[in-house]
């Protein structure tokens, strides 16, 4: 029980590690900083495996598991309803889930990083980012309420921006990072108000407590009858639509490429945009209370995950394609999440973290074979140069498209089954993630094709390619080992068995859901008959992904010269793809420009220099010109003192006179 | 024949006035300071008629204070004076005017 009652240590670790390498890693050598941030990350993960071997010999009756630490904000203590909260930590399914994969990936990452930034300056604040990030992104998933999730939710905005401006040096990078900022605290500020709503209709900001209420107090808002519950909810979720990159908020995550690719692969993939994810799920009981809500998370989710990948085809940055995928694929796990289906959506955020982490990584290494070239179409036939990133990614490309037996296949294929015969199944909703899935394995596969195949198109004897070391490999096989494996304990649901996954998180979802209980999906469909449909229905998006990977196939290897052909053809819809839907230049001319004349014409001109600089400089001149004035009277001469002496003298004593006289009258 | 207070006060306040004119309008430090103690012993007169006039010795132990305190500073300005004169050549006030804005 010793790690049950010291959870802290999980947290201490990583930010011990980053104290560490941030205060004395300039002086250190590259094996010492490298020892402190993988091994404080190791060893973080070997105390979330010893948390989650006590966790697994708790009693049912004490799960969740919840530790308060210490008190860390108090007001109002004389009122009938108290502000207090709690440093507490919760240990539940979903925080197992979520710890698992966060300090795994995060330790893979690191790993591979020691190798990819071997040649870089600011070696230490690199890892010295790296590892506050995990210990912010542990706080968010092993917060027990709202306030210290907040913390990890910010903390991670931190690290994310200082890692998309690593090279700040480079402008791109840094007004990279302050996009990344600026647009995720446009979500976070209403993401806080809906805290605030949340304690106001609550009274309190811990998940027990709250979730209490809601079920024991409080009626669900209905579709006709939107109450508090859906305000909470949709704010919630507008701090979720930024930090996870959705529409509309998602055009930072482009950009945020601009950081050194171990950083997109950790925060921009596995962990950090996944908070959204997470943040839904475990506000489950909230959600499913507010069935607008719901639809708006299910509708922001499926369309953006069409959306981005419509993007996505036509991108020719290896990591832009990564990046705009990442969103698409977030979109699915809010889909998941906005039908119902809680445990695929946190399934997807599992298996997507093995394959997308997975993706970035290989990309890296084949930039860092490359290097530094990120344009895919300087690349090509690299398949046999670098072996181990080609399979890896192979791996990782059959696992994200969908592909029956890897990862992803299952997860996804899970939210789709969600999405059409759920609780709250749409088929609009379903036809657009099915086509988002089609649409995905053809610009996944075009990736491939383009990065390993055909004739390379750049110049040999100039590029020295290389296969990656040893370091920056390993942690490519692991992921590809899990990006297979990873969504197998789904598998036995296919064959009319149990979905182990959806049975582990089951009790965090169906603890305090509304009267008709989330009913198992995996039960439905445990009938013969019932298999039959589920494999037909399974079908469809399996069809697609095929047809999207011979569509890649005859584009990019068959007929080299089509796309271009195609393009012409449709030249308009191309150059709408390719310049992303012109969002950011609409964004631009929208909010950025006008904002930028106001504050310029307005705030700058008239407000700060005439008003402000007014005021200031104002109250100087008058002191300046009273004083310019009356300094006249210190002439320095003796007798013009005295005069000025018999003067007060004299003008005081009739003063007085006068007023005795008003007196004695 | 008693002389009655007021007529105390009245030369009191001629001397005091006398004395402010005198200071004002003289240009020679030694005047000025004469002035100076010509509105003290004003002032000391009235000290005087108030005490015999109430009857009572508060009045007097001022005057020895006004005194006292009189004679200290024509110890100091008297010195003030002759550096003074060392220094500007001159015992004119309306040149003694460093100590300005």
């Amino acid at each position: 029980m010793m790690m049950l009652n010291h959870m802290w240590i999980v947290l201490l670790l990583p930010i011990l590690g980053a104290a560490i390498n941030g205060l004395f890693g300039k002086k250190f050598p590259k094996a010492a900083v490298n020892s402190v941030a993988v091994g404080s990350v190791a060893l973080a993960f070997a105390a979330v495996c010893e948390l989650v071997r006590e966790f697994w010999l708790l009693p049912a009756g004490s799960v969740p598991w919840v530790q308060s630490y210490y008190t860390w904000m108090v007001a109002g203590e004389t009122t009938s309803h108290p502000f207090r909260i709690n440093f507490a930590l919760q240990l539940d399914q979903l925080s197992v889930i979520m710890l698992l994969t966060v300090s795994f990936v995060g330790l893979l990452i690191h790993i591979y990083s020691i190798g990819y930034m071997e040649h870089e300056g600011g070696y230490y604040r690199f890892f010295s980012y790296m590892n506050l990030f995990m210990f912010f992104m542990l706080t968010l998933v092993l917060g027990a309420n709202l306030a210290v999730l907040f913390v990890g939710w910010e903390g991670v905005g931190l690290c994310s921006y200082l890692l998309i401006g690593f090279w700040f040096r480079k402008k791109s990078a840094a007004d990279a990072g302050k996009k990344a900022f600026i647009t995720t605290r446009l979500g976070d500020l209403f993401f806080m108000i809906g805290i605030l709503l949340a304690f106001w209709t609550f009274g309190s900001l811990t998940y027990g407590d709250m979730f209490g209420y809601a079920a024991e107090k409080m009626q669900p808002d209905t579709l006709a009858h939107p109450g508090v519950l859906t305000w909470i909810a949709v704010l919630l979720f507008i701090g979720a639509i930024g930090k996870s990159a959705q529409l509309p908020l998602y055009v930072w995550l482009p950009d945020a490429m601009e950081g050194p690719t171990p950083v997109s692969a950790l925060i921009h993939a596995a962990t950090m945009v996944t908070a959204g994810v997470y943040m839904v799920a475990r506000m489950n009981p909230i959600y499913s209370r507010a069935p607008i809500a719901m639809y708006l998370v299910a509708v922001v989710g499926g369309v953006t995950a069409f959306y981005a990948a419509t993007i996505a085809l036509t991108q020719t940055d290896i990591k832009k394609v990564l990046a705009y995928s990442t969103i698409s694929q977030l979109g699915y796990m809010f889909l998941g999440c906005g039908v119902g289906a809680y445990a695929a959506g946190i399934f997807h955020l599992m298996t997507h973290a093995f394959f997308k982490g997975l993706l970035f990584l290989t990309a890296g290494s084949v930039i860092h074979a490359m290097s530094g070239e990120q344009d895919m179409t300087k690349m090509g036939g690299l398949r046999k140069k670098i072996p181990i990133t080609y399979w890896t990614m192979l791996i990782a490309t059959l696992a994200i498209a969908g592909i029956p037996g890897f990862a992803g296949f299952f997860s996804k294929d899970e939210i789709l089954e969600a999405v059409k015969s759920g609780p709250h199944a749409s088929l609009w909703l379903w036809a657009v993630g099915v086509a988002a899935a089609g649409l995905t394995s053809f610009y996944m596969f075009r990736l491939l094709f383009l990065t390993f195949f055909g004739k390379p198109r750049f110049d040999e004897h100039h590029a020295h390619v290389h296969e990656s070391p040893l370091k920056m490999t390993i942690p490519l096989m692991i992921l590809a080992f899990l990006s297979i494996f990873g969504g197998w304990v789904a598998a036995p649901k296919l064959a009319g068995g149990i979905d182990y996954f959806d049975r582990f998180l089951r009790p965090v979802f169906t603890r305090y859901a509304p009267a008709p209980a989330v009913p198992e999906v995996a039960s439905a469909s445990g009938l013969s008959p019932g298999m039959q449909l589920l494999f037909a229905v399974m079908g469809i998006p399996v069809i697609l992904a095929v047809i999207g990977l011979l569509l890649a196939w005859w584009f990019y290897i068959k007929n080299p010269d089509a796309p271009r052909k195609l393009a012409r053809k449709l030249h308009g819809v191309y150059v709408l793809l390719l310049n992303k839907y012109f969002v950011d230049e609409i964004y631009g001319a929208l909010i950025v420009r006008p904002l930028l004349w106001l504050s310029t014409n307005v705030l700058w001109h008239v407000v700060d220099s005439g008003v402000i600089d007014g005021a200031v400089n104002g109250t100087a001149a008058v002191a300046r010109e009273s004083g310019g004035v009356t300094r006249e009277m210190q002439s320095g001469n003796a007798r013009s003192y005295a005069s000025w002496v018999v003067a007060g003298a004299v003008g005081f004593t009739m003063l007085l006179l006068a007023f005795i006289g008003l007196a004695v009258r | 024949m008693i002389i009655p207070t007021s007529y105390y006060l009245v030369l009191s306040g001629v001397l005091f006035g006398l004395g402010v004119v005198a200071f004002i309008f003289k240009r020679n430090v030694i005047a000025v300071f004469m002035s100076i103690e010509l509105m003290l012993n004003a002032v000391n007169l009235a000290f005087v008629a108030f005490a015999r006039a109430h009857q009572q010795l508060d009045g007097l132990v001022f005057v020895f204070f006004v005194i006292v305190v009189a004679a200290a500073e024509a110890a100091v300005g008297l010195a003030i004076v002759i550096m003074l004169a060392q220094n500007r050549e001159s015992l004119n006030v309306e040149r003694v005017n460093l100590l300005k804005f």
